[in-house]
């Protein structure tokens, strides 16, 4: 029988090191709403929904106040919205309508985010993908909960050089169409390398062609959790500190893989994966940046910051494994620079650059998250930094991904409020020499050599 | 038989448990197992309970539960014990 002392650990993770589940995220496939007609796919996305979903909020509310702990958000993701509307939409201002029909869906049932509005072109647009890209920043500025990516490369086809230029417009352009609110609509588009079809996590959560009708998805998170564990291996080597990790990790994926399941019995949709990620708030105690600093930095960002990460991200997974019996999505440390205290404060001192972070990025879950930009950074500029990072993921067979917010107006010394779980951020200073005759060579750059391993 | 812990913290005073209880017992809530101590003034209470015979929705005994800890001065914290089971027992 359970003791007190396992009962007092657990209720200490929730109400002072701010152990939750992140999200449950409720994948829909809409590949039977496609039409012809426009106004008749809307109809369809608007009814598939509102169904599906209907059950979705106060399913999750009942499984917070029945096992006392706290579901943070309740999302849906979408099949990409470039394969629905291509035969309905003609032009990008058609793919508008279907953002805000999607936008109204989520409003009914009541998500804070619906993640979908994407296209996936990482080998070459098609008109429907180039119509759907062209029309994000209107998309996202005329939009409050919709989500859009982009995914440019994978190991396996190269990355698409012209999306990448096309994505660098577009981020500049949906920074412009939201200026007045420090050009929040970045925040919501991720252009990716290798993105995963499962993942749970905002802006970049979408539902693969691979996956089913409907899917439940979670995503557990609890870096205050793993930060307090392992202040009492101060001074311990790193068998006893890793073991702490795991350890750690373990505990908190099989609070995600109980939701999960009892969600999946409860909605009647089957389960398909949980997340393991360490996902940071802007709240005090839920900081990955302070995770690294515990380990041994005087601030994240100083030499050795890349190893600790790399240490941390691997045995989250390894003790997220065998807690759950499907892990997927991204599974790992993730890096936002707007979301996590510890890694603004370290911005402000100039002790984490941008070039840090790319090398971060090649160590952690995802890729440059939340960061800000100034205003005055060319498109050009944006597409080589999203090339960059694209290259990585490429490479390393790992997923990438780009959300910089270029805020329109602000410059280097400027912080930019985004609210909420989106935190903020100081302005990081970019390089600013040329890369625009690089970017502008059209089409492709190849898969590399160790892609082909049939 | 479906279980639910419930923890109680706060500070000592007369009829802690005497109350809890009797809210339980008009529940139709078995308890299986209690244990109680005192830590620097400070009141300290688990139970492990059977909730099958119960007419109320485990989130209501959750919610009634922590009212009544907010009449008599303490926190009371009711739980399916799932939680504690999947995070400690392999």
């Amino acid at each position: 029988m359970i003791n007190r002392y396992e009962v007092y650990e657990t209720n200490q993770m929730i109400e002072q090191e701010n152990l939750d589940v992140r999200t449950i995220t409720l994948g829909i496939s809409l590949l039977d709403c496609i039409d012809s007609d426009l106004e008749r796919l809307n109809e369809k996305i608007y009814k598939k929904i509102t169904t599906v979903a209907r059950d979705l909020v106060s399913t999750g509310e009942a499984i917070e106040k029945e096992f006392g702990i706290p579901i943070v958000n309740k999302r849906i993701s979408i099949t990409p919205v470039s394969l629905i509307g291509g035969s309905a939409c003609r032009c990008s201002e058609d793919y508008v309508t279907v953002a805000k029909t999607l936008d109204a869906a989520a409003g009914n049932v009541g998500v804070n985010f619906i993640g979908g509005y994407s296209a996936l072109v990482s080998k070459y647009m098609t008109r429907s993908d180039e119509d759907l890209i062209r029309s994000i920043p209107e998309a996202l500025a005329s939009t409050e909960r919709v989500c859009s990516s982009v995914n440019v490369g994978s190991t396996r086809t190269g990355i698409n050089m012209d999306a990448v230029r096309l994505c660098g417009e577009i981020v500049k352009a949906t920074a412009e169409a939201t200026k007045e609110n420090d050009s929040l609509g970045c925040a919501k588009l991720v252009v990716f390398c290798n993105a995963p079809d499962d993942n749970p996590f905002m802006a970049g959560a979408f539902l693969g062609v691979t996956e089913g009708d409907a899917v439940i998805n979670v995503g557990v998170s609890g870096p205050g959790v793993v930060k307090h564990a392992i202040e009492k291996m101060r001074g311990r080597n790193f068998e006893k500190l890793c073991e702490t990790i795991k350890k750690t990790a373990f505990k908190v994926t099989r609070v995600g893989q109980l939701v999960a399941g009892e969600a999946s019995k409860r909605l009647g949709v089957p389960f398909g994966i949980v997340d393991l990620s360490l996902a940071p708030t802007p709240s005090v105690g839920d900081s990955v940046a302070e995770i690294l600093e515990e380990i041994g930095l005087e601030r994240v960002g100083a030499p050795g910051t890349t190893a600790a990460l790399a240490m941390l991200n691997d045995q989250v997974k390894k003790g997220g494994v065998m807690a759950s019996s499907y892990v997927g999505g991204l599974s790992g440390a993730f890096i936002p620079v707007s979301e996590d205290q510890g890694m603004i404060d370290a911005v402000k001192l100039g002790a984490l650059t941008l070039e840090k972070l790319e090398a971060m990025t090649c160590v952690c879950s995802v890729g440059l998250d939340m960061i800000a930009i100034p205003g005055k950074t060319s498109a050009a500029t944006i597409s080589g930094i999203i090339a960059d990072e694209m290259a990585i993921g490429m490479v390393n067979q790992k997923t990438t991904a780009v959300r910089l917010i270029p805020v329109i107006g602000k410059d280097v010394g400027d912080t930019a409020q985004f609210g909420g779980l989106l935190g903020y951020a100081p302005i990081i200073p970019v390089n600013e020499f040329d890369c625009s005759k690089f970017v502008n060579r059209q089409g492709r750059i190849p898969a590399p050599i160790h892609s082909f391993k049939n | 038989m479906k279980k639910c812990v419930i923890t109680v913290v706060g500070k000592d005073r007369v009829g802690i448990i005497a109350k809890t209880c009797m809210y339980l017992a008009e529940a139709n809530i078995n308890i299986l197992d209690i244990s109680q101590t005192i830590v620097d003034g400070y009141f300290n209470m688990m139970a492990i309970v059977d909730v099958t015979n119960t007419d109320k929705e485990i989130q209501d005994v959750a919610k009634e539960l922590e009212e009544l800890g907010r009449t008599i001065g303490v926190s009371i914290h009711c739980q399916r014990e799932e939680i504690f089971e999947k995070m400690h027992r392999l």
